[in-house]
């Protein structure tokens, strides 16, 4: 609001600008207002003359010029001097039309003053946009903060405690996906080095630094994702990069094997698996069935089961992972699930059953509940 | 403070200016009092909000308000305060605006001071000048808007250059664009004068001021700029000849040119065509180092921010601003009466000389500039122009000025008497010549040509006390009235005596700098010595150092001489954490006039480090000179003289209007 008050002053004050010095003057208004200009600049002229004439006195006076040269430099300017007063008296005062001329120089300030700045100021100014001081915004509630402030406060948070793991863990996710991928891989790094290697730290390093290479996955890389699988075998992510990495190599065969393999082993609700099947058509392997959390040997199996019997052996699977989450509930992917499978098989009891025991199981996580209530939502279950 | 306060306060400015080209020069034309008194207003309203708008971005600095733009671009939070400031206009937007604001206050202060002008006169130049804060605030608003936003803000700066991180920013473009700009002073008064028709010996009188505080900062600017680069690059040199330093010497000889010229126009109303011409040139030359810099034509240091968009525009502004005046020019200098006739051995012939050469290299430096642009631009050959032909001709255009400058103010005016200055020289040319000689032993064999070059700056430095001495009528008269002679001269001609000792004192340098410089370069390793001009210099240890937003990696070393140990200088490696860029930092020690520089190189495989190291005799009084230059300038502009001429207000108080006698004492 203030800022509307200060560009109300402001244009006020460059009117008054131009106003100011128009205003009539009573006692010059009887003066003809052309006349005692036109006769000015002779005035003016006379003066410095006049001055001359006093300096040349001056200069004779003290010997620093004789008599001859001041008599000659004193006919000089007196001849300046004649000329000057001739034209003084010879001016002639314009005159004539001074209030329309004011009258358009009013208007001009007026109308053309506002115009100009507000025209010119919608067209480049971002009114609503306040200042940002540094310190200010450093000082703001957490809440509050912007995310660049918040990342800074974790960089200066690091730079006084260097061995907090947790802060690098916490930052190279959001380095990666502002785009500071250099800061996204020694992110990981650190936190790797302080808090030990595990296959998400690992993936994320190797991911940062494919996309730092610009999607060439690196030696770098190829080891981030081989200590990845060395801690858990069964990693999407780091066998997905793997069989990228055996495609750059020139061996669409072993990608192939990779990525049917992590195909065959990937449920089919799973966000990656459409990454995977594209990959394994572009290599030109036969893209396998979606599975819906089954073993390879279950899928081939179901291949030959009649559609009841499928039913049957899905009904299974699905009742193992219910009891699985029954003694177990942290794994929210298994919920979320859970959830999908029964809604698909047309139990939507179940499947509401389902919601309001993961919504139980993780009342004190926010981050798990939005994920919950969306699928829920996205699957017509209430929430 | 909100940066949009400054940003509205921008295109307010473009309102008024537009308003100040228009109405006081319509008022002018048609003889209306009201609508010449918006001039001054405008003017002083115009620089308000300027002056505004730069505090504003000022302090969107200081404050690391990273919604801007160009701070983000140029600042960082870490940045010592100095060069949090210093970076407004340590980059192209900024400059610009840097450039505007120094114009503002030369409209504002030809408003405030100009009470003694005539109305119409003040009012066509303050119209004038409006018209160049119109073009060159449009330029800033459409190509170069300093106060563009960014959402979201990030969190931390860009940094500054790391060459630009330095007190030179500070000091030498704020006194660069004070002299650029004030010659849009003396333009503006030509143009005015043109408008009017009326060019007369009171005119060359208001001009001469101006004339003058602008010619004594450009050349405490491009000294300054000199002394920078010399210290800051590193290579140890002073004049590189770069397209951007020429750009700066150009407007010097023709400012120079019109200040000797408007002498002559004020004392003799001749000349008056000419002057007017030299007017319209020095600010066309300011105008066209501004293209220059920045149009992105060149590559140089001083082209932080190219963009061929910005080129073109300026290239409008520079067509209309210099073709328009030289039009005005061709069309109403044949009208002009012309003045006083003299001589050609006479005061006004030594200026006449003077104008000729000067202007002339001002000619060769703008060749040696464009020649090499033009002919890329014709068949796409790159040549470079380099030094040789740079201090062949100017060296030889500027070898007869100096020595015809002692004769000029020893000649009197309209006929002079060449046999008698000479006589009143001997004293002096004798001395020269001792001083060559003494120089011509002491080197024992070396260039030949730079003891005649001492001995000429000798017979410079005391040209000008015979000058002083001779208007005293020391020796002629008793002592007593000499000394009171000594105490009535006008300053003027003390300012005119010392400034021409600077440019004696300057060439002592030149030369001496150029003849007798020493340079080593090697590589030492810790406890190594090696000898450069007599000195002996020995790396005692290498040292790594935090600076606030850099890291330093300095060597130290110890200075001996005949054996005995006289301290030590210091020079540095420093990197720049933002920017990841290396500067080097040299060691200087000056040892009265003289000065040992010393620069740290890379490191060598081998261990050890790189060090080029120079003896730099006399250097300092390249610089020193400059300053005196100046000096005598401003002596000259605080002259009495300059300020009268306002028309006495008691004699008729109705005719004459506004009688602020502020310029007056």
């Amino acid at each position: 609001m203030s800022l509307w008050i200060a560009i109300t002053l402001m244009t006020g004050a460059a009117i008054l600008a131009v106003l100011w010095p128009l205003r009539v003057r009573r006692g010059a208004s009887a003066e003809p207002a052309g006349n005692e200009v036109a006769s000015e600049p002779a005035l003016a002229d006379l003066a410095v003359y006049r001055d001359q004439l006093a300096e040349i006195e001056r200069d004779r006076a003290s010997g620093l010029i004789g008599a001859a040269e001041g008599e000659a430099a004193r006919t000089e300017v007196a001849r300046r001097i004649l000329r000057a007063s001739a034209e003084a008296e010879g001016a002639v005062g314009a005159g004539g039309n001074a209030d329309r001329r004011r009258r358009v120089a009013a208007v001009a300030g007026l109308v053309g003053i506002p115009l100009i700045a507000g025209s010119l100021y919608i067209a480049l100014g971002s009114p609503g946009y306040g200042p940002q001081p540094l310190a200010a915004r450093l000082e703001a509630r957490p809440e509050q903060s912007d995310i660049a402030i918040l990342i800074r406060k974790v960089e200066s948070h690091l730079e006084a405690n260097p061995q907090d793991g947790r802060g690098y863990e916490i930052i190279a996710p959001i380095y990666a996906r502002i785009g500071r991928l250099d800061d996204a891989a020694r992110a990981w790094s650190n936190a790797i080095r302080l808090l030990g290697s595990t296959p998400q730290r690992q993936t994320g390093l190797g991911e940062a630094l494919i996309a730092q290479a610009g999607g060439v996955v690196t030696t770098d890389a190829k080891a981030a994702f081989a200590a990845a699988l060395a801690a858990d075998p069964k990693d999407p992510k780091a066998r997905y990069f793997l069989g990228l990495a055996a495609e750059q190599d020139g061996q669409p065969q072993q990608a192939a094997a990779i990525w049917s393999q992590l195909a065959a082993d990937t449920p089919a609700d799973a966000p990656w698996l459409g990454l995977v099947q594209q990959a394994l058509a572009r290599v030109g392997a036969p893209v396998p069935a979606p599975a819906a959390g089954p073993s390879a040997a279950e899928v081939a199996a179901a291949g030959d089961l009649s559609p009841e019997q499928r039913q049957q052996m899905v009904r299974g699977m699905v009742d193992r992972l219910s009891a699985r989450l029954a003694q177990n509930g942290d794994d929210l992917d298994g919920w979320l699930r859970l959830m999908r499978a029964w809604t698909v098989l047309g139990e939507a009891d179940k499947a509401k059953a389902a919601v309001s025991d993961a919504r139980t199981h993780f009342a004190r996580d926010d981050g798990a509940l939005g994920r919950i209530d969306a699928l829920a939502r996205e699957l017509g279950l209430g929430s | 403070m909100n940066p949009e306060i400054g940003q509205y306060a921008l295109v307010l400015a473009l309102a008024l200016a537009i308003l100040q080209t228009v109405l006081p020069i319509w008022g002018a034309r048609v003889g209306d009092a009201a609508l010449m008194r918006t001039g001054p207003a405008l003017a002083i309203g115009f620089f308000g909000f300027v002056a505004l708008s730069f505090a504003v971005l000022t302090a969107a600095y200081v404050q690391s308000d990273f919604s801007v733009l160009n701070v983000v671009e140029n600042s960082h939070s870490l940045k010592p305060m100095l060069y949090k400031i210093t970076g407004v206009w340590g980059n192209h937007e900024g400059s610009m605006l840097l450039w505007v604001l120094v114009l503002a206050i030369f409209g504002a202060l030809v408003a405030v001071f100009g009470s003694n002008l005539p109305a119409s006169l003040k009012a066509n130049v303050l119209g004038v000048q409006g018209s160049i804060g119109v073009a060159f605030l449009l330029f800033i608003l459409l190509t170069s808007n300093p106060f563009t936003r960014v959402v979201p803000p990030p969190a931390e700066g860009q940094d500054l250059n790391p060459i630009l991180q330095d007190i030179g920013l500070a000091i030498h473009p704020p006194l660069l664009y004070l002299g650029y700009v004030g010659f849009s002073v003396t333009f503006a008064f030509a143009v005015a004068a043109l408008l009017d028709g009326r060019i007369d010996a009171a005119w060359a009188r208001w001009v001469r001021p101006w004339a003058l505080a602008a010619w004594a900062f450009l050349t405490v600017g491009i000294a300054m700029g000199s002394y920078w680069a010399y210290y800051e690059l590193g290579w140890g040199g002073w004049w590189f000849w770069d397209p951007v330093e020429n750009a700066s010497l150009m407007p010097w000889f023709a400012g120079t040119a019109l200040i000797h010229s408007a002498v002559v126009m004020e004392k003799r109303d001749a000349l008056k065509v000419w002057t007017i011409l030299l007017a319209i040139l020095a600010f066309s030359l300011s105008l066209l180092g501004t293209f220059l810099v920045r149009s992105g034509v060149l590559t140089s240091v001083h082209a932080f921010a190219t963009d061929p968009s910005r080129g073109v525009f300026i290239l409008c502004i520079l067509i209309f601003f210099i073709g328009g005046s030289l039009a005005l020019y061709a069309f109403r200098a044949p009208m002009l009466r012309q003045g006083g006739i003299f001589a050609p051995i006479s005061r006004e012939g030594a200026l006449v000389l003077n104008n000729l050469l000067l202007t002339a290299a001002a000619a060769a430096v703008l060749i040696g500039t464009l020649f090499p642009l033009a002919l890329e631009a014709w068949n796409g050959a790159k040549i470079t122009v380099g030094p040789p032909y740079f201090n062949l001709t100017v060296g030889a255009l500027m070898l007869p000025v100096v020595f015809a400058m002692p004769f000029g103010p020893l000649l009197a005016w309209k006929r002079g008497d060449l046999a008698g200055a000479a006589q009143r020289l001997m004293l002096a040319f004798g001395a020269g010549i001792v001083i060559a000689a003494i120089c011509l032993y002491a080197q024992g064999g070396g260039p030949a040509l730079a003891p005649l070059g001492m001995g000429l700056a000798a017979f410079i430095v005391l040209g000008a006390v015979v000058d002083i001495a001779e208007r005293a009528g020391i020796g002629r008269v008793p002592a007593a009235s000499a000394i009171a002679r000594l105490k009535g001269l006008p300053r003027a001609a003390w300012g005119a005596a010392i400034a021409h000792a600077g440019v004696g004192i300057c060439l002592f340098g030149i030369i001496a700098e150029t003849s007798w410089n020493a340079e080593r370069i090697t590589g030492v390793k810790l406890g190594e010595s090696f000898t450069v001009g007599g000195y002996e210099l020995t790396l005692a240890r290498v040292e790594p150092r935090n600076g606030p937003n850099y890291r330093d990696l300095a060597g130290i070393f110890t200075i001996r001489r005949g054996g005995v140990e006289i301290g030590t200088v210091e020079s540095s490696k420093r990197v720049f954490l933002a920017r990841n860029m290396p500067t080097t930092e040299a060691g200087i020690r000056t040892f009265w006039f003289s000065q040992l520089y010393v620069s740290l190189g890379d490191e060598l495989p081998g261990g050890g480090i790189g060090v080029r190291a120079y003896w730099k005799p006399l250097v300092t009084l390249i610089w020193l000179g400059s300053v005196v230059m100046a000096l005598g300038g401003v002596l000259s502009l605080s002259d009495r003289r300059l300020r009268v001429g306002a028309p006495k207000p008691a004699k008729k108080p109705k005719v004459v209007p506004t009688p602020a006698p502020v310029a007056a004492e």
